[in-house]
């Protein structure tokens, strides 16, 4: 008995040693951190209450001040927006929670074992993905009250867009939290990273209407073509071919794990 | 009960590479942090199936080395290896060989104890048909297995330390490393460790290495290294290390001091001492020796006090100091109020 133990040990030890993909690493990070998502409701709440105040609240007000061309109506609009702010909110929030791992020890756990780096970050990001995308698709049930209205495969589509998405955001917040080592910056990120990423990507109003220089900002900024796909694929408002909004998202998701791991691999200690 | 316990808990024999016969063997390391040096040329080597204890006060370098041997830093030079695995080239198969209690508690505390082991299987490629017959043994040894579904926020410190003992010893490692294990734990739950800690090294012939600054917990270790200012000052038995500074000491209360001093000197060759009411001297098995004092002494004996030396006598002797309690005190405190401030954030 002890010598067949002894064969799959020794098996398992090379499979570790060589493979940047652990898949079963991958997938209990994953595992974890949707268990404890779903077991804490109040975050659930607050991209809720989230929704309610910026749609219906801000919408509302700011209904008659904008003009959309194209004859949407505001609301419908901004809609596709709603769902970034969730993604954008809780993909960072899902990476920031790194910090409390590493200051309740967890992190040390999961750094001591035997998962390559690439795998820690993937079973990270990937666990941030599912996770706002799960938050924006409750954002779905308000759908019918601003009038919008789109098919299955739309919303398939969709519901891809925000986990790629998701998936690029939980990116930047891991390589932010690879260097932080406690509380104190956690605020800042929300008004550093979170808002300017959030009101320039498009989400609240046309950019056909905005200063130059921010136009630039705009269009180097990618959340602005997960916006645009999302508003493609549910209000059928386009700019250009939704391919090349994909090919940027995916190329950003790309880059974002990619500096989370050297951010991983270079942190001292 | 007693059968219930696994049966082997190490394969290190067969996983180690042929040749080596140390479970760690550490080869002139040395870590400096820009201009401060906390590891300074060091070497030593540990047994297959040892307690080997590593002994001495906050910032002796104790920690540092036992990341350097857990591969979570890397030396500035010399190198070390763990079940015959280099700790450089070789970082993924050292993990494999070893578990890991840290000094701060590493549990998931929002998930339940069966929850936390069954994540570190994962992480660790334990076989899926074992998991569960694994996950029940560790936790028969830990005495934990009615609170298997309880979250480990509900745990007192001992338990959660005894959950991660548990789960370090899930994968099967030759080498269990602990750093601190029992600190800001009350006496009897340390004392609980300890057997556990003997447990794991009489049955399983696991590889135990441990760093402490309670002097009373080294004792219970095969051997000890002292560590002071970055550099290994001794490694011995606790029992050559204490009879290496002179033997135990007797106190003696007699009717004349100076006369009993005197024979004991000539009679004897003695170096005894008069201080204060007494007379006072170091000697080699000093339970067999003042009995037979006692028989033939021509000065009237009043009372007796014998002390055996203590390793804290061994550590003033060789560092001329004491170990540094106090500054332990406040950083335990600190920790304390660091873990207290994030839970409120969590």
């Amino acid at each position: 008995m002890a010598t067949a133990a002894q064969t799959t040990e020794t098996t398992g030890l090379s499979r570790v040693s060589q493979n940047p993909i652990d898949l079963e690493a991958i997938l209990m990070l994953c595992q974890r951190d949707l268990m404890r998502f779903l077991r804490e409701r109040a975050q659930l709440y607050g991209s809720l209450s989230r929704t309610i105040v910026w749609l219906f609240l801000l919408g509302t007000g700011l209904r008659g001040a904008v003009q959309i061309p194209g004859g949407i109506s505001y609301l419908a609009f901004i809609f596709p927006g709603m769902l970034a702010m969730a993604i954008i909110f809780t993909a960072l929030q899902s990476a920031i929670s790194i910090i409390f791992d590493r200051e309740f020890g967890f992190l040390k756990e999961v750094l001591v074992a035997p998962i390559p780096r690439t795998s820690v970050v993937l079973g990270k990001a990937l666990a941030g993905g599912l996770i706002a995308t799960l938050q924006g698709c409750i954002i779905f049930v308000f759908a019918p009250f601003v009038g919008v209205h789109f098919n299955v495969l739309n919303l398939i589509a969709c519901i891809g867009v925000m986990l790629l998405l998701g998936i690029g955001l939980t990116g930047i917040g891991l390589t932010i939290a690879a260097r932080m080592t406690s509380f104190e910056g956690f605020g800042s990120i929300n008004n550093f990273v979170v808002l300017p990423l959030y009101f320039l990507s498009g989400a609240q109003f046309p950019v056909t209407n905005v200063p130059d220089w921010m136009r630039v900002v705009i269009h180097a900024n990618p959340l602005y073509y997960g916006v645009e796909l999302m508003r493609g694929l549910l209000v059928g408002y386009w700019n250009r071919s939704g391919w090349i909004d994909f090919g940027i998202l995916l190329g950003f998701a790309v880059i974002t794990l990619t500096t989370a791991t050297w951010s991983f691999v270079s942190q001292k200690e | 009960m007693v059968t219930a316990r696994p049966m082997t808990v190490t394969t290190q024999h067969a996983m180690a590479p042929v040749g080596s016969s140390y479970a760690i063997e550490v080869d002139d390391l040395v870590r400096t942090f820009e201009d401060f040096t906390a590891v300074d040329h060091i070497s030593f080597k540990v047994n297959q199936g040892e307690v080997f204890g590593f002994l001495g006060p906050n910032g002796a370098g104790k920690s540092t080395t036992i990341k350097m041997l857990c591969t979570l830093l890397q030396p500035t030079s010399g190198t070390a290896r763990i079940n015959g695995y280099d700790v450089i080239t070789q970082p993924s198969d050292v993990r494999n060989s070893i578990g890991i209690i840290f000094q701060d508690f590493s549990l998931d505390d929002r998930i339940t104890a069966e929850e936390n082991l069954r994540f570190h299987c994962m992480i660790y490629h334990v076989p899926r048909s074992e998991r569960d017959a694994r996950i029940q043994r560790v936790l028969e040894m830990v005495d934990l297995v009615d609170r298997a579904s309880w979250k480990v926020r509900t745990f007192s410190g001992g338990m959660k330390r005894r959950l991660e003992i548990a789960r370090g010893l899930l994968h099967r490692p030759a080498v269990l490393f602990l750093d601190e294990p029992t600190v800001g734990l009350d006496p009897q739950t340390r004392q609980n460790i300890w057997e556990h800690i003997n447990d794991l090294r009489q049955e399983h012939g696991i590889t135990v290495f441990m760093t402490t600054h309670y002097m009373d917990e080294a004792e219970y270790c095969n051997r000890i290294a002292i560590m002071d200012h970055a550099h290994v000052i001794a490694l011995d038995t606790p029992e050559a290390l204490k009879s290496a500074i002179g033997g135990d000491r007797v106190l003696l209360h007699t009717e004349d001091d100076a006369a009993a001093a005197e024979i004991l000197k000539a009679r004897y060759q003695l170096d005894a001492t008069t201080i204060g009411d007494g007379v006072t001297f170091q000697t080699d098995h000093a339970n067999a020796f003042v009995p037979r004092l006692l028989r033939d002494f021509p000065v009237p004996i009043t009372s007796v006090d014998m002390t055996k030396p203590t390793l804290n006598d061994v550590f003033l002797q060789m560092t001329g100091h004491e170990i540094r309690d106090e500054g332990a005190g406040k950083r335990d405190k600190l920790r304390a109020q660091m873990q207290r401030r994030g839970r409120k954030g969590a």
